[in-house]
């Protein structure tokens, strides 16, 4: 299998997903799996190929700077779990 | 003993002087004093579905500034995604730059003790910024609050070479860049406020070797002076690590103002791989060579293009200019006095400027735009004293009423009578006078109280209500002293 | 049921405009059909009954004072005035609840509205309800929606594919006469091909992805569903478009779409790619397939064969690309600012509780996947390379447009499967996408519609693809196909 369970449980923390044992283990191997599947790409040639990172435009449009009013707090605010003082109020950053 | 050599890069973010932010339209606002969370939109907010735009005029500003530094300019370059999770970052990444930047290889030159030397810049990108994440102990609670009103606004990064050697080239570094970014008009450059972010990268090394030494960065810097303290301490704490056999570990510090230490600020749970990728929703942005140019036409006199005339062409003392090139605003002013003299030379418009001006200023609270005197009326003024037309005593009394009046030089002169006498016989007849009426000080005089000198020429001034041209009260004074020092009377 | 159900759009708007019926009566007559027909087929996330009401009021106080008026032409009033239409909930419609088929955004209610949706508001159109979803719009079945899963009207064993499968279902059971869907690897033509109904994916860049919330961003397409060719390039046209707000939309001018009466398809070159006929698909859908392509040749194209030799990349390049940009998109899912929150001690626990009990298993393992593909020492090896065989996919299509004007092929390698068939599979799951992945690769417009059905009364669907910006020409054959064909006329079992 391509993937170790120490890199599944690396890729879980890096993407902030906390995952049962279970999950771990069934993630690990269909994860495998369709890496495995992709691994078939590195048969292509694309020594002289550069990559397709936008279809469409050439070149990005650029905004004049007119500032213009945003959402109103209240709205800003309106569908947050926990608000205080107009602010998201979350649980503590530092290590507690 | 082994000598070390530091070897110091330093990463500085600059708020960009933009009206509105730099993917959504939200005005930008000053975040320290704003309420929370009122120049916010769906875009900066990260709310799902929404899209970046890129503001035009933080393109113009940073070419600007990469201009300036003689950069080399992407004419394509792309924004990618720098991926982290933090409460202050909406989208769960960063909008910035990383594989092909705006520009890259241009040159900061500084003055050290030694003379000028020319740091590298490896390369200037523009990013957006994050929220502010604010800590909270109170009533047996703790937790953190977030307000967007920062979120999204445009930031300058700007990468140097670890060219630098020390402390004193670091803060002069900083310092360059500061004024540099004032004048060109790209940004506030106020590190209390948080619009201009420095964080040092510092490493030793045995001197004369070549190879890198580990990195300790610091972070949370908030003026110069720390600045300046840190990366002083923090050389001192790597040589004294190599000095003894130890080493130096990889890390992040912060710095200690109260203690002036640095301290470890490694951070357990984020994993730094920011798995940067092109933004798909972004692109590339092509500046054309014309755009380029016209910015390039139009880029003011650099500050130490500036610093170098002033010395060289105009025969300024150093300090002098270094002072004026501190300040653009002051530094335009002076300039436009320069070219309205007829008569005094730059050299002493440079003195009265830093001096008598600023003073005026400061005493008045006024800045340069307020003031009601023109650069043309100051020239003006610097001229008549040159001429004799008024002393430079007077003169000084005269600048204050035209900074509070308004009014030119040869109408307060004219309504106060301040017109320099500089009749001989007036003047004889005045120090003969003084001299006569204060036998006392005189007796002191001829026994050898020399003070008194001042004395009586401040009693002349006195009498002449300060009219008497000086040089000429000095001479006769000296004159006449000389005599009754010799017995004639 | 009512017979307004069955009528086309057309026909409901010159309907209303005669005053043969109110705007009112239509909404209804597609509210008793939803009531009618939910609780089997269980298309919607959220109804809107009530709001449905009160547009459908303001459009008949509409049609009044134009009728009052009396001499205004009909250019005078949207275009889509009082037409009911059903919406992904992948996209944002400001007030009304905005889930992506995910817990984690539950109770999410968007304070703006996606451009697409804004422009058809613009046209008059009366909003029913948001549709059912795969969870942020991955998956091919609509069994990933932590809502429950959508049936397919023909048969509620099958599924209506995915991810737009709502829209589909609600479609093709005549609950509504159009939904938009969105279309990143196939997500509108499959649940089209599968639900017997018509679908358009346009050429990426062609209509605005703001509002609609990001999954894939460099293959998200906003598109629609219809009972017909013809009423597809109806909402289709009003939605497409520069938009401002979004720096990957396309300044191309969208040409009004002519869908002349007699059909004729002179001229027309249909490119017909080996690589797509595939062992191991169904005979029936090949043989629907085929069909369909001679028909057309009986209308007057030419049929010639074309290679698109890098096909057989489409899969791995995809599913290291979507989840690569899926895994950024969805970092904003993080229980701060909206959207559901695990409780929690310390900040870093209630980010990964949040989003391992908010997310299901499919974004898990897509966010899994994307995250590695995008990794310090992977990258190079991952999605980098598959950016650049992405390239060569889609040259191959680009060259293949020099000699044909359309090239036409199968949907999907067997009708709707079974709900549960693929669940513990995510690779065989993933292969139902293999023939409409590559149009998304490339950025093309590519248009499903019905071309037959299975001996056990399943769809069965053709696709057609073009070269960027011509969406016209994917319009004009399938609208002439269809009026000599009734595939697309049939009624499901299941319909009011």
């Amino acid at each position: 299998m391509s993937l170790t369970l120490a890199e599944v449980e690396h890729i879980a923390r890096l993407a902030r997903l906390e995952l049962s044992e279970e999950e771990k283990i069934r993630f690990r191997e269909q994860l495998s799996a369709i890496l495995d599947y992709a691994a078939r790409l590195q048969e292509v040639d694309t020594r002289n190929i550069s990559p397709t990172a936008w279809t469409v435009n050439v070149q990005a449009p650029l905004r004049e700077d007119v500032p213009a009013q945003g959402l109103p707090t209240s709205e800003v605010l309106s569908n947050a779990p926990q608000v205080q003082d107009n602010q998201f109020r979350v649980p503590p950053v530092l290590e507690g | 003993m082994v000598a070390f050599e530091a070897v110091i890069g330093l990463e500085i973010h600059a708020e960009l002087l933009t009206r509105s932010k730099m993917f959504c339209s939200c005005p930008v606002v000053d975040s320290t004093q704003a309420e929370p969370n009122v120049a916010v939109c769906p875009i900066c907010a990260g709310m799902p579905g929404t899209l970046p735009v890129i503001n035009r005029q933080a393109v113009e500003l940073a070419l600007r500034v990469a201009l300036a530094l003689g950069c080399q300019i992407h004419p394509v370059s792309v924004f990618a995604r720098k991926n982290y999770f933090y409460p202050d970052l909406p989208k769960g990444y960063q909008i910035s730059q990383y594989e092909q930047p705006l520009a890259v290889n241009g040159i900061l030159p500084i003055e050290t003790e030694s003379g000028w030397r020319e740091i590298r810049i490896r390369r200037v990108h523009l990013e957006e910024d994050t929220g502010k994440l604010s800590h909270v102990h109170a009533d047996g609670e703790v937790y953190s609050l977030v307000d967007l009103n920062r979120a999204g606004v445009p930031l300058l990064e700007i990468v140097s070479e670890p060219d630098l050697r020390s402390a004193q080239e670091v803060r002069a570094y900083a310092q360059t860049l500061r004024i540099l970014l004032r004048t060109l008009q790209a940004s506030s450059g106020d590190m209390e406020k948080g619009a201009l972010r420095i964080e040092p990268n510092i490493s030793v090394r045995p001197a004369g070797s070549s190879t890198l030494g580990t990195r300790v960065e610091i972070k949370n810097l908030n003026s110069f002076r720390s600045l300046e303290r840190a990366v002083a301490y923090q050389i001192e704490v790597q040589v004294g690590k190599l000095s003894r056999g130890e080493v130096v570990e990889q890390e992040t510090v912060g710095w200690d103002e109260a203690q002036e230490i640095t301290f470890s600020q490694r951070s357990k749970e984020e994993a730094h791989d920011y798995r940067y990728f092109p933004e798909p929703d972004l692109p590339p942005l092509v500046v054309t060579p014309e755009w380029v140019e016209s910015i390039r036409a139009a880029l003011p006199e650099l500050p130490w293009e500036r610093q170098r005339r002033y010395v060289e062409a105009l025969g300024l003392a150093p300090a002098e200019a270094r002072l004026l090139v501190s300040d653009p605003a002051l530094a335009d002013f002076f300039d436009r006095v320069v070219g309205a003299l007829k008569r005094a030379p730059a050299r002493m418009a440079a003195t009265w400027v830093t001096g008598e001006l600023l003073a005026r200023l400061n005493e008045q609270g006024q800045t340069l735009e307020v003031l009601r005197l023109s650069p043309e009326g100051f020239a003006d003024l610097l001229d008549r004293t040159v001429e004799g037309q008024i002393n430079l005593n007077t003169a000084k009394g005269v600048l204050q009423e035209m900074c509070m009046s308004g009014k030119p030089a040869v109408q307060i002169i004219a309504e106060r009578g301040l017109e320099q006498v500089s009749d001989p016989e007036w003047i004889a007849r005045i120090v003969a006078q003084v001299l006569r009426e204060n036998p006392a000080e005189l007796d002191k005089y001829r026994s050898g109280k020399s003070t008194l000198f001042n004395w009586f020429y401040g009693q002349v001034m006195r009498l002449t209500r300060g009219k008497a041209n000086p040089q000429m009260v000095r001479e006769e004074l000296t004159r006449c002293l000389e005599d009754q020092v010799r017995g004639e009377s | 049921m009512s017979e307004l159900t069955d009528l086309s759009v057309p026909e409901l708007l010159a309907g209303m405009r005669r005053g043969d019926f109110s705007a009112v009566e239509v909404t209804r007559a597609f509210l008793r059909a939803i009531e009618c027909l939910e609780p089997s087929l269980h298309t919607l996330i959220t109804f809107t009954p009530e709001l449905a009401v009160r547009m459908a009021e303001e459009a008949d106080r509409r049609y009044r004072a134009w009728r009052h008026e009396g001499s205004s032409t009909e250019a005078a009033l949207p275009p889509l005035l009082g037409i009911p239409i059903m919406i992904k909930d992948v996209l944002c419609l400001k007030g009304v609840p905005c889930t992506c088929g995910s817990r984690i955004l539950q109770d999410f209610v968007p304070p703006y509205t996606a451009t697409a949706v804004q422009r058809l508001l613009d046209a008059g159109v009366v909003v029913l309800g948001k549709t059912n979803t795969d969870e942020f719009a991955m998956g091919s079945s609509t069994e990933n929606s932590a809502f429950g899963a959508t049936r397919n009207p023909w048969n509620p064993e099958h599924v209506p594919g995915g991810s737009s499968g709502g829209s589909a279902s609600a479609v093709a059971a005549r609950m509504t006469p159009a939904a938009l869907g969105s279309d990143t690897g196939g997500s509108i033509r499959q649940p089209a091909a599968y639900c017997g109904v018509t679908g358009i994916k346009p050429t990426y860049g062609r209509v605005s992805r703001y509002g609609l919330v990001a999954y894939g961003s460099s293959l998200d397409t906003v598109g629609v569903f219809a009972r017909s060719a013809a009423e597809t390039a109806l909402f289709f046209s009003l939605m497409a478009g520069h938009d401002p707000l979004d720096s990957t939309s396309a300044r191309e001018p969208v040409p009004p779409v002519s869908l002349p009466d007699t059909p004729n398809l002179n001229g027309l070159r249909i490119g017909v790619p080996e690589e797509y006929f595939i062992s191991g698909m169904s005979a029936e859908v090949e043989q629907a397939v085929r069909n369909a392509i001679a028909q057309m040749e009986h209308l007057g194209a030419t049929v010639q064969n074309v290679r698109l030799p890098h096909t057989g990349y489409a899969l791995p390049v995809y599913y290291l690309i979507a989840p690569a940009e899926a895994s950024a998109n969805l970092a904003r899912y993080d229980g701060v600012r909206f959207g559901y929150r695990a409780p929690a001690e310390r900040l870093w626990e209630m980010f990964d509780r949040t989003r391992g009990n908010g997310f299901g298993a499919e974004v898990k393992r897509r966010i899994m996947l994307g995250t590695y593909a995008l990794s310090a020492g992977y990258y190079d090896a991952y999605y980098a390379q598959a950016q650049k065989v992405r390239t060569l996919i889609r040259q191959d299509f680009l060259d293949a447009f020099q000699q044909v004007d359309v090239i036409a092929c199968p949907v999907a390698p067997t009708p709707a499967f079974r709900i549960g068939e693929h669940t513990d599979d995510p690779l065989a799951m993933y292969l139902e996408d293999i023939f409409t992945l590559p149009a998304n690769l490339a950025g093309i417009p590519g248009l499903a519609f019905p071309a037959g059905f299975s001996a056990t009364g399943l769809p069965i669907g053709m696709q057609l693809m073009s070269a960027p910006f011509r969406e016209e020409i994917l319009f004009h054959t399938a609208h002439a196909y269809q009026q000599v064909t009734d595939w697309h006329t049939r009624r499901p079992p299941l319909t009011p």
